[in-house]
């Protein structure tokens, strides 16, 4: 039995007009992970999944689910796999239970099966009250959710969601990370997109970068957030600041308005330091935060290269 | 997927494929009936008493099995073309694709759905039919055998269109410039004795000429000709469509990018 959930090997796709989406990308998810990919908008994170899923066709490479290569047994591939797209993709005419029972049904599932966990997850994902809505009447959001469950209906193995919370309020947004959460926790690989780099941090374990077309880093969440080497902290006074005060600090200190300042703080320094500093300076700190989430830095530094 | 898998997995489909078209059955079920009305009380009772018989037949008896024809093959068609294309423009094609469901039961799935609609409708027209003439069905095994033919290869035609279209024009080009045509001038409303000898040769190119002409004979009995041939050649054309059409969908022709 393979280890991996997930094995991608040398897989290209080359569009008409030579235009090269993935470049040779080699990726492997390990079973149980909760595990983000991470690009700029055209970077190849949906042509990866387009190929998992048989949405796109792979121009050259390996693609193993489960162990099992979608060239060799596509359709024992596709039993343990469950996707949530980006776009919208049901029927919208139909109602929310057929749309949900249909998905079960081309798995092959039998009549009783179908209704049980139709039921479970419509009742889990907040939809059983709109069970007989047609799809077009939903929000946006229950449009969302819909999808994830027409994703779990099978209850896959491995689960990928390309940019699930595109467009969700906040609510319903940590709602989903909860659940996501727990069917982790319950075995599902989940492999997630997504632009909010707050959620991959929250969520994930593992982590690639794709840029152009090209893995251009693979690591754990924990050992690449420590590659930082410098991170800036906000800090709110309770009074104005005399610039005077702090203009031979052994800290890049720049003042952002008479009540704010912000501190460039690398690795060999500590906080204890520059709130010892700025105690006996007399600057008295109402509050401190980030000025940007720690993963967006490095994204930013990785892809901008 | 195993056996009981893949017949839970094609029963979905076809569940999904008849409740489509009889969700809509105002616009799926009644124009056919409502045309072939206008039909029979124009050609059949105004100009048809002027024309007599056709065939040794009564003129509204010769033409009843050509428009129940007619209205089989457009239907199954429209249906296949119509709802292949709507996944793919709603994206809702994605469901199947992600799905472990094999390509041939995909087929099989939109061209059941094809055929149920071309046989309903066409047993509507059959019975408007009987408003307006006296029908006797003079073999019934022929007639449902050259009717589910038909509908079968007309169904993956109707595919082939889909999988082919961008744009809803594509799906109207086909039956407006091809079909409607080949119908009309396959013999549904006369006999091809009544043309000249040069003309009777092009006719037979037609190919909706065989399956009206046999559908005919199976109703009363009469027919321009070989019913034998006229099996094996649709026979024959469903066999090839039916590899083109997987081979199409295997490549990801029209459905993957």
């Amino acid at each position: 039995m393979s280890e991996n959930a997930l094995k991608i090997e040398n897989l290209s796709k080359v569009y008409p007009g030579d235009l090269v989406a993935l470049n040779n990308i080699s990726l492997e998810v390990k079973k149980g992970d909760f595990y983000a990919l991470l690009g700029p908008n055209g970077a190849g994170k949906s042509t990866t999944i387009g190929i998992i899923s048989s949405l796109v066709t792979k121009t050259s490479g390996l693609v193993e689910l489960m162990g099992i290569d979608i060239d060799v047994n596509h359709s024992k591939a596709k039993k343990n796999l469950g996707v949530v797209g980006q776009e919208v993709n049901f029927n919208q005419f139909e109602t929310v239970l057929q749309i949900l029972e249909q998905q079960a049904g081309y798995f092959g599932l039998p009549r009783k099966i179908i209704k049980e966990r139709s039921e479970y997850y419509l009742r889990n994902l907040g939809l059983w009250d709109k069970r007989k809505e047609q799809g077009r009447n939903l929000s946006g959001g229950m449009k969302r959710r819909l999808m994830v469950a027409k994703a779990l209906i099978n209850n896959p193995d491995l689960l990928i969601l390309d940019e699930p919370t595109a467009g969700v309020d906040i609510e319903l947004r940590r709602s989903l990370w909860d659940f996501l959460i727990e069917i982790n926790n319950n075995g599902t690989t989940i492999i997630l997109t997504t632009h909010y780099l707050e959620e991959a941090e929250k969520l994930c374990k593992n982590i690639s970068i794709i840029d152009k077309g090209e893995i251009v880093k693979t690591s754990s969440m924990q050992s690449l957030l420590r590659e930082l080497d410098t991170e800036i902290f906000i800090f709110d006074l309770k009074d104005q600041i005399d610039p005077k005060s702090i203009s031979n600090s052994p800290f890049d200190i720049k003042i952002l308005d008479t009540y704010q300042i912000s501190v460039e703080i690398n690795k060999s320094q500590s906080l204890n330091e520059i709130f010892g500093y700025l105690n006996e300076n007399n600057l008295n700190i109402l509050s401190m935060r980030n000025e940007t989430n720690r993963l967006e830095e490095l994204f930013l530094d990785l892809t901008e290269k | 997927m195993n056996y009981t898998e893949q017949i839970n997995a094609l029963l979905s489909l076809i569940k999904k494929e008849l409740h489509r078209f009889f969700r809509i059955w105002t616009q799926s079920l009644i124009p056919p009936v409502a045309t072939s009305v206008l039909y029979f009380v124009i050609f059949g009772s105004l100009i048809g008493k002027r024309i007599g018989d056709m065939g040794g037949v009564d003129y509204m008896q010769f033409m009843a099995p050509g428009l129940v024809m007619l209205s089989v093959i457009t239907n199954s068609y429209s249906n296949v073309v119509a709802s292949f294309f709507g996944v793919k423009f709603q994206k809702s094609i994605e469901e199947l694709l992600v799905s472990p469901m094999p390509i041939y039961l995909i087929i099989i799935g939109f061209v059941v759905g094809g055929v149920a609609r071309g046989i309903i409708v066409g047993l509507l027209v059959m019975i408007t039919a009987l408003f307006f003439t006296k029908l006797e069905v003079q073999n019934i095994p022929l007639t449902l055998l050259i009717v589910i033919l038909t509908a079968t290869l007309f169904s993956l035609a109707g595919m082939i269109n889909a999988i082919f279209a961008n744009s809803f024009d594509d799906i109207s080009i086909v039956p407006t410039f091809v079909l409607t045509p080949l119908i009309y001038l396959g013999g549904v409303f006369y006999s091809i004795e009544l043309l000249s000898e040069f003309w009777q040769g092009v006719s037979k190119i037609n190919p909706i000429l065989y399956m009206v002409n046999s559908f005919r004979y199976g109703m009363i009995g009469i027919s321009d000709i070989s019913v034998d041939y006229a099996i094996l050649m649709i026979c024959l054309f469903i066999l090839i469509f039916s590899i083109f059409v997987y081979v199409l969908l295997k490549r990801g022709i029209g459905i993957r990018t």
